[in-house]
């Protein structure tokens, strides 16, 4: 794995005698910041909107003053309504318990893929890379009928089991592993550790920085995940915050501030926690992105 | 006749061989007790489905099991002869065209312009970036929001301009456009985000060898840049091609495929086929035609790439 300079923060590329005011690179910032707030546009426009009386929020005219003034009223009455703590508490257990089991999961197959010499070992690894290419989207029919099998229709267990395993990232601890060289391994094993305790105490401390990227990757998949969820779960209880969200839209019809303070709040935890991570999380998603390499 | 005298010496071979079959089973053991986890999911919620969905997909099953049994290849033919099945795969491979090309060349441009170093670096990155971390549901609610006909901020633009209101979402011939605008704007952070890496990359005395040279900015662009950053071309679009073919949320929830089927994605086509119409066997014969599909161009660009680099 290589490393990537993105948390090198900021990088000169004019030359020492070349003018940082250029004009050519005035023009460039000009454009850039065009595109960065027309990025924005849509984020301001529903916290602006979010932030009005419903009267306010369905008239035609756009203004940036309302006549009735900027208020947290539709956060109030979504919040009290109490269904978005309830969805946001069903996302955060269900994305908690899938980055957990297939983190450790991952590891462990990758581990055993990398160094164990077992038989059926080349075909799982076939199966593995085969099953890579199958969408997960064309099994939702046979997975959702295994489901009332199971009866795990409207509960954790159900959301969370077919997306708590990633084939993708076994492949890409494994190539993680490979590069480990095993001579660390072997000292601790002549002083009689078991592979365990040597994947344990060895391994994945060295393995840090990868577990820590494929988690944020597993974990902000997971949190946003809409097909799956809404598939099986019928109970409004039990749904997690995009597929929740997906049934207040309709249910608010014409109440554009509180419908845009819905929004707002499910989007809430993963842009604060990628304020406070921002590096972490970027490095992660370049790194799992390349696959691993 | 196994008496002690009569047993001949047990050789060092012997014991090495003995000890190395005991070690094989011992290393089968560890590899598949450190598998077993993963294996058991995998098996139970990939493997298993895929060869009952097969299996469903010769059925004529329904959610009353009314005329259950296999069929033989009723539901393919009956798919290969269905148009709204056509029509789903037309807009789906519409949607792939329209959304793949912007989505890498505007990705390029702006990794090469927040790679400039211009001040604000870290603002310009999480402008383009912060939409990517947000739900489909989220993103369709900011979007519907922009797209109303009458309230909606772009049109309010335009009237301001003195233009007609555009129907964003009801007019067929703008629809999918629209559909690709939103997906533009949510997923571009991914596609950017591994430019930027890949471009800080590139060795910095390349593009002193070209100064030295005299080649210009522009001609180092063509000349190392873009070739430098082939295998992430490479990677970023075949990545995005098999994303865009599984496209479902935002039309989903943007359109419901509307209007008059005009957006509607082939896997929106077979949701609605298993859960709207109850017609599991049908739904999971699509799913596999489908399949034949993105094994086609998953080989199909593995083909090209391995090509490109052998050359």
């Amino acid at each position: 794995m290589s490393t990537y300079t993105l948390s090198r923060g900021i990088k000169q590329t004019h030359k020492p005698g070349e003018n940082p005011w250029s004009v050519s690179r005035m023009a460039a910032l000009l454009v850039l910041a065009v595109l960065a707030v027309t990025w924005l546009v849509p984020f301001a426009w529903a916290v602006l909107t979010s932030l009005k009386s419903e009267a306010d929020a369905g008239a035609s005219q756009i203004t940036l003053n309302p006549p009735d003034g900027l208020s947290f009223e539709a956060y109030r009455k979504v919040l009290s309504a109490g269904d978005i703590p309830s969805w946001a508490w069903n996302s955060l257990i269900t994305s908690v318990a899938i980055t957990f089991i297939t983190v450790a999961t991952s590891a462990l197959a990758g581990y055993a893929f990398s160094r164990v010499n077992f038989k059926g070992k080349r075909l799982l690894y076939a199966a593995i890379i085969a099953a890579i290419i199958i969408p997960p989207q064309l099994l939702i029919v046979p997975l959702f009928r295994q489901m009332l099998a199971f009866n795990l229709v409207d509960t954790y267990w159900g959301i969370i089991l077919p997306q708590a395993f990633a084939p993708a990232m076994v492949l890409i601890l494994k190539r993680f592993f490979d590069q480990i060289p095993v001579e660390l391994e072997d000292a601790a094993r002549v002083d009689g550790a078991g592979r365990l305790r040597v994947f344990w105490s060895v391994v994945l401390p060295l393995s840090r920085p990868i577990l820590a990227a494929v988690a944020i990757f597993v974990f902000i998949g997971a949190w946003n995940n809409f097909l799956w969820p809404f598939i099986v779960t019928t109970d409004a209880d039990l749904m997690t915050l995009p597929v929740g969200l997906q049934t207040v839209k309709s249910a608010y019809g014409l109440q554009y501030a509180q419908n845009m303070a819905s929004a707002i709040l499910a989007a809430l935890p993963l842009v604060v926690v990628f304020l406070f991570f921002q590096r972490q999380i970027i490095k992660g998603i370049a790194t799992t992105g390349f696959g691993g390499q | 006749m196994s008496t002690a005298i009569d047993t001949p010496p047990v050789t060092t071979e012997e014991v090495t061989a003995q000890g190395k079959a005991r070690a094989k089973r011992g290393e089968t053991l560890a590899g598949w007790a450190f598998a077993a986890p993963f294996a058991v999911l995998f098996v139970l919620f990939l493997v298993v489905p895929a060869v009952y969905g097969l299996y469903l997909s010769f059925t004529g099953e329904t959610l009353t099991g009314a005329g259950s049994g296999l069929v033989g290849f009723s539901n393919y033919v009956e798919a290969l002869r269905d148009p709204d099945m056509w029509k789903s795969l037309g807009n789906t491979v519409w949607f792939t065209a329209l959304s793949t090309i912007p989505l890498i060349v505007l990705s390029l441009a702006l990794a090469l312009l927040v790679n400039l170093g211009l001040p604000g670096r870290w603002l310009w990155r999480l402008s383009f970036f912060l939409p990517y971390l947000l739900a489909s549901t989220v993103v369709v609610m900011f979007w519907s929001w922009m797209y109303n006909p009458k309230l909606g901020l772009i049109n309010g633009v335009l009237a301001k301009f003195g233009a007609e209101p555009i129907a964003w979402l009801q007019d067929p011939r703008v629809a999918m456009i629209s559909v690709v605008i939103t997906t533009l704007w949510w997923t571009i952070g991914f596609n950017f985000l591994l430019y930027l890496a890949a471009l800080q990359n590139i060795p910095e005395q390349q593009f002193e060898a070209a100064a030295l040279d005299g080649a210009g900015k522009w001609r180092q662009l063509f000349s190392i840049v873009i070739p430098q950053l082939a295998p992430t071309t490479a990677l970023l679009v075949t990545l995005q091609i098999l994303a865009s073919l599984k496209v479902f949320d935002q039309i989903y929830m943007l359109t419901n495929g509307g209007p008059a089927g005009e957006t509607r994605s082939i896997v929106q086509y077979i949701y609605e086929s298993g859960f709207t119409g109850y017609r599991f066997g049908y739904s999971s014969a699509i799913s596999y035609l489908f399949f034949a599909l993105i094994v086609l161009v998953s080989l199909a660009q593995y083909k090209l790439i391995n090509r490109r680099s052998a050359a």
